[in-house]
């Protein structure tokens, strides 16, 4: 296969703890393999800052919690063919989306007031936009395939990725669950 | 009716009637429901309110299948067979049905599986795994669940609670406590121990744990369990009954 013909492949993490970016990494020796046939056009584990405008494949890790998370939500959809939901946040809200019991305010207190020893205040500036709720993604956008687990595992990752370059469609559901 | 094994020694008085599962041919007793004739001949059919050794209540609706002639589905715990009946149990639509009543449950309270004590050991997650239940399509309430750890032993964590009324059945028909029941309608439903007071503060229960273990969620848990800890005794209740069956 020839270096244009390589499919290409973007990720980003939204509201989430990276813990899906790592079990990604968790490939191992099979980053390799991958390398081979994959381009990673667009991640936080490559330089790029742009995310190009047509991408065979988006991954997204975390919820929709911010403007931010909600405007490259949008912008993948656009710009992937086939995107993928990885991991519990980016499916559920999960662990991010245990602060849509409260409001805005007490999220805002409870990090930098109350938790906080030395001059415990409020930020004027540079605080995240924040949405109430914290979603899932495909209830912003459409979504291809959801892969659950937190985080789902390396071979779990493998797998879908495997089948898609296969030209099959995969079902993680066979081999990961929620809080798997 | 409770439904308690009879007694070997019990003489024969039912009849057997012949039934077609999932185009398999079964015979059952006549007073036998679905599910349990499922059951003996290796049939699953999802199930989460239904637990052997307690009276059958239908209340999840999970167990739904289709009966041949009949418009309207119903729920294989609570349905006895008869002659010629024609099951269905799995169809396309039984399967729709059973995973938007999943992504209901998921929707209605809160289950972050991820930090939930129950992960791994839960019978709600493990329905969703079996059903395919990968997403919740509906809209999550998001709305906030008392937490009550005021007894010594035990929490109940009504976030995590899915109303199968287990807790209620089990302590009232197999320890005769009678500490659960249910208060409510629509999403202010709740289960409470005596007249809606602390759990701790119960007069009644003996706490003999009981509920805890026939909880299938991470709703009623033992204190001092971190995430995923929680696992419960997924047998002793077939066993209690049938030891006090043969007594
Ligand atoms: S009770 Fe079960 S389904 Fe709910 S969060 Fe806990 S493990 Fe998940
Ligand atoms: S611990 Fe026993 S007595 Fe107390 S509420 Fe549970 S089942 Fe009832
Ligand atoms: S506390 Fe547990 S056993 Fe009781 S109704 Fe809720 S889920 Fe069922």
């Amino acid at each position: 296969m020839s270096a244009t013909e390589k499919i290409t492949l973007a990720t980003a993490w939204l509201d989430g703890c990276s813990g899906c970016h790592m079990s990604f990494l968790d490939l191992d020796e099979r980053l390799i393999t991958l390398a081979e046939l994959v381009d990673v056009v667009y991640s936080p584990i490559v330089d790029t800052k742009e995310l190009p405008q047509q991408v065979d494949v988006g991954i997204l890790e975390g919820a929709v919690s911010s403007e931010e998370d909600l405007a490259k939500a949008r912008m993948f959809r656009e710009r992937c063919k086939f995107l993928i939901s990885l991991g519990d946040c980016a499916i559920t809200g999960n662990v991010p989306s245990m602060r849509n019991m409260f409001d805005l305010d007490e999220v805002f207190d409870r990090a930098f007031v109350e938790t906080v020893q030395a001059q415990p205040q409020r930020p004027t500036e540079g605080l995240p936009q924040l949405l109430q709720p914290v979603r899932p993604i495909h209830h912003v956008v459409p979504v291809d395939l959801v892969v659950q687990g937190c985080p789902p595992s390396a071979d779990t990752i493998w797998y879908v990725l495997t089948e898609l370059m296969a030209g099959r469609a995969p079902d993680p559901t066979q081999i990961t669950r929620f809080g798997a | 009716m409770p439904r308690y094994p009879t007694p070997a020694n019990a003489p024969p008085k039912v009849r057997v009637v012949t039934l077609r599962i999932n185009g398999q041919d079964v015979s059952a007793r006549e007073d036998e429901t679905i599910l349990s004739v499922a059951v003996d001949h290796g049939i699953r059919i999802p199930s989460l309110c239904y637990l052997e050794g307690l009276t059958a209540w239908g209340a999840c609706r999970l167990c739904v299948v289709e009966v041949a002639g009949i418009p309207k589905l119903l729920p294989a715990c609570s349905t006895v067979v008869t002659e010629g009946m024609v099951v269905e149990t799995n169809s396309d639509k039984l399967k729709r049905y059973r995973r938007m009543i999943l992504e209901l449950l998921f929707a209605e309270r809160n289950h972050v599986c991820s930090v939930c004590v129950s992960n791994g050991h839960c019978e709600l997650q493990n329905l969703a795994a079996e059903c395919g239940m990968d997403h919740v399509r509906v809209p999550y309430r998001n709305a906030p669940y008392e937490v009550d750890s005021s007894h010594d032993f035990f929490r109940v964590d009504h976030n995590r609670c899915v109303l199968c009324t287990r807790c209620v059945r089990v302590c009232d028909e197999i320890e005769g406590a009678h500490t659960w029941d249910v208060m409510g309608r629509g999403v202010e439903c709740q289960v409470i121990t005596d007249l809606h007071t602390p759990w701790g503060e119960s007069e009644s229960c003996t706490s003999c744990g009981k509920c805890v273990q026939v909880c299938p969620t991470g709703a009623l848990v033992k204190k001092g369990t971190a995430a995923g800890e929680m696992e419960k005794l997924g047998d002793f209740l077939p066993y209690l009954t049938q030891m006090r069956g043969k007594q």
